[in-house]
């Protein structure tokens, strides 16, 4: 909140304020000014709800700008890297083609453009970029909260119509970062409780997280600012739990009037979310990673292994819940191929496919849900399929699987992204034929694609115009 | 001017830059939901899986049920340390062991909120569908996870003993240590 009364003068001497000791005898709030209409804000003062005395009765000696500033710093940096990250996915999706989710966003996304195909890590690193770090600031969003929770229970709590207008405007940041984290952690464990659209909820809510975010920093980065000059960290590193002392009285209140002894150092309670933070990043990065720290990915979906075997890796969607029967898959099948606004088609079976030129990659698959893996593909190049349907360089590439429902059973690849030489329409992965749940007997990878848009159980391929 | 700008901040409380760019968070939000449209944000057959309803939720669910939650428990915590203490004759522990239940309890605690879905078996036949597996390894995992915090935990919590022991063995007596407090309230 900023009141109009002036901001506690930081003083060079404040870097020791951890070891002085206060006469606590100025309640700061007391000299707090009211806003127009005075007579409102007075009368709301006087009139006490029964038992608000107990809410306020705050123990902790630690409380106060000086943590909350550090906390928000944390926040001030991670909370961007998210942000952007997850609105860099919409664009990966492909909204130019109208298969990014949700589809109409009017002017909230940012300037379109082709997604690279280059580096085949870029998906990868921006999403395990968003999932991971969203997972791991966590413990800091928990943190900042519990340091600023007097504020939720302070009485008058307000005191000008500014103090309004600030306060109701945490409704968007606080409902914005704890709805976006929920939701979020229920989608990468597969857990759809909520029943609304996640793709929509996270993409929206991301937006008044945003108009949250932006005029919290606006408004409060002075006061961070002031608080983080308030002690020195190097003081607070030195200084030990039996030497902790409260921060000065604030305007804010936060610094409680009556603290016990402190059970922690401010250090402590540092080092505490600090090793929360790693203890998530531990739980979550090998889902990301892959190699041998997957394994300590115990909790989460991508963190289990599947066996030895060439095919053992993970599987987004199985081909019995994609309802692909082997009648489908065996000696019938063909691979339709066709030019956007011709009549003419291609078909070509397995064995047609495997007498092309083949072309090995190692690329990542990389998933929306932050997780990847990555393998030695093997197959037909989709620019070579897109030569022998007559055209050179397609502008784009509308890939059909065989799966009849499901919203992932078709993508449309960019023009770079069917040009890249690794782009493959793969037969076999690590040496053997693909199997049943990675998309026998034909499935689509390209580099640096969102996962889902790797189509399996190819059908048919259409190249199209520009 | 500058009398304006003073009665202004006299009326309003604050800055004219303030009240501005809250009324513009505010259009962008009131613009994201005329996107939203009442049917995404509202389900009228199952009220609580509605978008508006979770994002309410979501601050009532942390401020007034997690937040005292963990506050009650630990504010518990520490009178029950000292209530025991008090009644246990001799002089108290070198060491308060309040830190050592904290900690393990604490990450035990975001573990499970973290990935409750899966400790719990919560959404089973999406997580098979989209991976082949189930989720019966999860919850004996987390109690592994548990075990190996709390155990950690008591060991630190030993050879924290053992070392002051000696110390103190060494030195004169010690001040004796404060009565443990909450800090998580």
């Amino acid at each position: 909140m900023t009141p109009p009364s002036p901001e506690p003068q930081p003083s060079r001497e404040s870097a020791e304020a951890d070891r002085r000791d206060d006469s606590r005898s100025t309640d700061a709030a007391d000299e707090a000014v009211y806003g127009c209409p005075p007579p409102v804000w007075r009368a709301l003062e006087r009139h006490r709800p029964p038992g608000i005395g107990l809410l306020q009765r705050w123990r902790s000696p630690l409380r106060g700008p000086w943590l909350t500033s550090v906390f928000g710093s944390v926040l001030l940096v991670g909370l961007p890297v998210v942000i952007l990250t997850g609105l860099l996915s919409y664009i990966a999706y492909g909204p130019q083609f109208d298969q990014a989710i949700p589809a109409d966003v009017g002017w909230l996304k940012l300037p379109t453009f082709d997604w690279p195909s280059r580096p085949s890590w870029l998906y990868r690193l921006t999403q395990g970029l968003h999932v991971g770090l969203g997972l791991i600031i966590i413990p800091v969003v928990l943190a900042k909260l519990w340091s600023v929770i007097p504020r939720l229970f302070a009485w008058p709590p307000l005191r000008s119509i500014a103090q309004l207008v600030e306060r109701l405007s945490l409704l968007m940041l606080v409902g914005g970062i704890l709805f976006e984290l929920a939701t979020g952690v229920l989608n990468i464990q597969y857990d759809y409780i909520f029943g609304f659209s996640f793709y929509t909820a996270h993409y929206f809510g991301a937006w008044v997280l945003i108009a949250g975010f932006v005029i919290h920093v606006l408004i409060k980065l002075p006061k961070m600012i002031t608080g983080l000059r308030s002690l020195s960290i190097r003081s607070v590193l030195r200084t030990s739990r039996a030497e902790t002392r409260p921060e000065p009285p604030d305007v804010d209140g936060l610094v409680a009037a009556d603290p016990a002894p402190p059970t922690v150092s401010r250090r402590g309670a540092l080092a505490l979310v600090g090793g929360g933070a790693l203890f998530v990043a531990v739980l979550t990065a090998g889902q990301t990673l892959g190699g041998f720290t997957r394994r300590a990915a115990l909790l989460l979906p991508r963190g289990r292994t599947r066996g030895d075997g060439p095919n053992d890796f993970e599987v987004n969607r199985t081909a019995a819940a994609a309802a692909i029967t082997p009648a489908e898959t065996g000696t019938k099948w063909r691979l339709i191929i066709t030019q956007q606004g011709k009549s003419g088609r291609m078909l070509l079976d397995r064995a047609a496919l495997e007498a092309m030129p083949q072309h090995t990659a190692e690329l990542p698959i990389a998933c929306v849900e932050g997780w990847s893996t990555t393998q030695t593909w093997s197959g037909v190049r989709l620019c070579d399929l897109a030569a022998l349907a007559g055209m050179s360089t397609p502008a784009r590439a509308t890939v059909r699987s065989l799966e009849r429902l499901g919203g992932f059973n078709h993508a449309v690849l960019q023009a770079n992204q069917v040009g890249n030489p690794d782009a493959l329409l793969a037969l076999r992965v690590n040496g053997v034929d693909l199997s049943m749940d990675h998309g026998y007997p034909a499935r689509v990878i390209v580099p640096a694609l969102p996962g889902v848009h790797n189509t399996k159980w190819v059908r048919s391929i259409e190249f199209g115009q520009p | 001017m500058r009398r304006l700008l003073t009665r202004f901040t006299a009326f309003y409380g604050s800055n004219p830059l303030h009240l501005l760019g809250t009324i513009a968070a505010w259009a962008l939000a009131g613009y994201v939901v005329t996107l939203l449209g009442p049917h995404a944000l509202w389900n009228t057959k199952v009220w609580w899986q509605s978008i508006a309803v979770w994002f309410l939720a979501a601050i009532v669910a942390h401020d007034l049920v997690l937040f005292p939650l963990y506050a009650l428990a630990d504010r518990s915590a520490t009178s029950a340390l000292a209530a025991v203490r008090g009644r246990t004759k001799g002089p108290p522990p070198r060491v308060s062991p309040l830190n050592y239940v904290r900690l393990p309890t604490l990450a035990a605690g975001l573990s499970l909120l973290l990935f409750f879905p899966g400790i719990i078996q919560q959404g089973q036949s999406s997580y098979v569908a989209a991976t082949g597996q189930n989720q019966q390894p999860f919850f004996g995992r987390w109690l592994l996870i548990v075990g190996a915090l709390y155990g950690l935990s008591a060991l630190a919590y030993a050879a924290r003993l053992a070392v002051s022991g000696h110390r103190s063995a060494r030195r004169p007596i010690e001040p004796s240590v404060k009565p443990a407090a909450s800090t998580l309230d």
